[in-house]
C-alpha cells in the first residue's frame, strides 16, 4: 500500500496513492497508517482523492487509523470521491469524521480539537 | 425481455476484487445507469467478500458463482457458494450501530450487511444441498440499452 506524507504547518498530510482500500488491503493499510502517524502531529488529513472504491473492511481500516491516533490526535479525511462518499453516507461515518471536499478545503481548516 | 449472464470465480480476495469488476463492468454495457452500477459494485463486493471471509472458513476454497438476470426495471443478482451455511440458517440483520460513543468503542467492522440492505431492494436466501444462494434484487431504471 502506497501512502505519501507530508507535514506542513502543524499538520501531517497522508495521501493514499492506491485507487481501492478493499477488503485484500485493508489490513496493510492499517498497518502502513500505524507505522506513518506513529509520533506525528495532533492532526491528520488522510487525501483519498485517489481512492475510487471503498469496502467495508477498507471503512473499517480507517476507524482503526483514528483509533490508533489515540486520544489528542485527529483524523481528518478530505477528497472523498463519489463511491467512497458513498459508502460513509450510508454508514453514518459521516458524523464520525470531519470530510472536507478536497485537501485544500482540509488544509484551510487549521484546527486541533481534543 | 430478460438479459442474463453468469460466471464464477475462486472465492479468494483478489479473484473477488477482478470477478465482481468484470460484473459490474458487463451490466453497465446492458445500460444500467452508472450511479446504480456503483452501488451494485458496493452492495455485490459485501456479499462476495463474506463468501471469501465466511462460507469457506476453515475448508477448501471453493467458487462464488455470480448469475445476474436483468429486465427493464430490475436486476437479480444471485451470488452462489458451496461452503458452510449462515448461522442459524439466517442472515445478518444490518442493523445501524451506534455511532454516539466513545473512541474506542467506535465499530470497526459490521458494515457490510447494513450496505447491502441499504442499497439492495430486496434480499433473499436459500440453503440446499448445493450450497448457498444469495439473492440481491435492485430497481433499475435503464438507459437505453444495447441491442443485443
Amino acid at each position: 500500500m502506497s501512502l505519501t506524507s507530508t507535514t506542513a504547518d502543524g499538520t501531517q498530510i497522508v495521501t493514499v496513492n492506491a485507487e481501492r482500500i478493499d477488503a485484500a488491503m485493508a489490513i496493510q493499510f492499517k498497518e502502513d497508517m500505524r507505522s506513518t502517524t506513529e509520533n506525528g502531529p495532533d492532526r491528520v488529513i488522510l487525501d483519498l482523492s485517489e481512492v475510487k472504491f471503498i469496502d467495508s473492511s477498507g471503512l473499517g481500516a480507517i476507524v482503526a487509523a483514528m483509533k490508533q491516533l489515540g486520544q489528542g490526535r485527529k483524523l481528518d479525511l478530505a477528497g472523498l470521491t463519489p463511491m467512497v462518499d458513498k459508502v460513509f453516507r450510508l454508514t453514518r461515518m459521516d458524523t464520525v469524521f470531519d470530510l472536507y471536499p478536497s485537501l485544500p478545503d482540509a488544509q484551510a481548516v487549521n484546527r486541533v480539537e481534543s | 425481455m430478460v438479459d442474463s449472464f453468469s460466471c464464477s470465480f475462486t472465492a479468494t480476495e483478489l479473484a473477488a476484487r477482478t470477478g465482481v469488476q468484470d460484473v459490474v463492468n458487463r451490466l453497465r454495457e446492458m445500460g444500467v445507469p452508472e450511479a446504480r452500477a456503483d452501488e451494485v459494485q458496493i452492495a455485490l463486493t459485501e456479499a462476495v467478500n463474506n463468501v471469501v471471509e465466511h462460507a469457506y472458513a476453515g475448508m477448501d476454497v471453493g467458487d462464488v458463482r455470480i448469475r445476474c438476470n436483468l429486465d427493464p426495471e430490475q436486476l437479480w443478482i444471485s451470488i452462489g457458494d458451496a461452503g458452510v451455511p449462515f448461522k442459524d440458517g439466517q442472515l445478518p440483520a444490518g442493523t445501524r450501530q451506534d455511532l454516539n460513543v466513545s473512541l474506542e468503542e467506535l465499530p470497526e467492522g459490521g458494515f457490510g450487511w447494513l450496505l447491502i440492505r441499504e442499497l439492495a431492494t430486496d434480499v433473499q436466501y436459500e440453503r440446499n444441498d448445493a450450497g448457498n444462494n444469495l439473492s440481491l434484487r435492485f430497481e433499475i431504471q435503464m438507459r437505453n440499452a444495447k441491442p443485443a
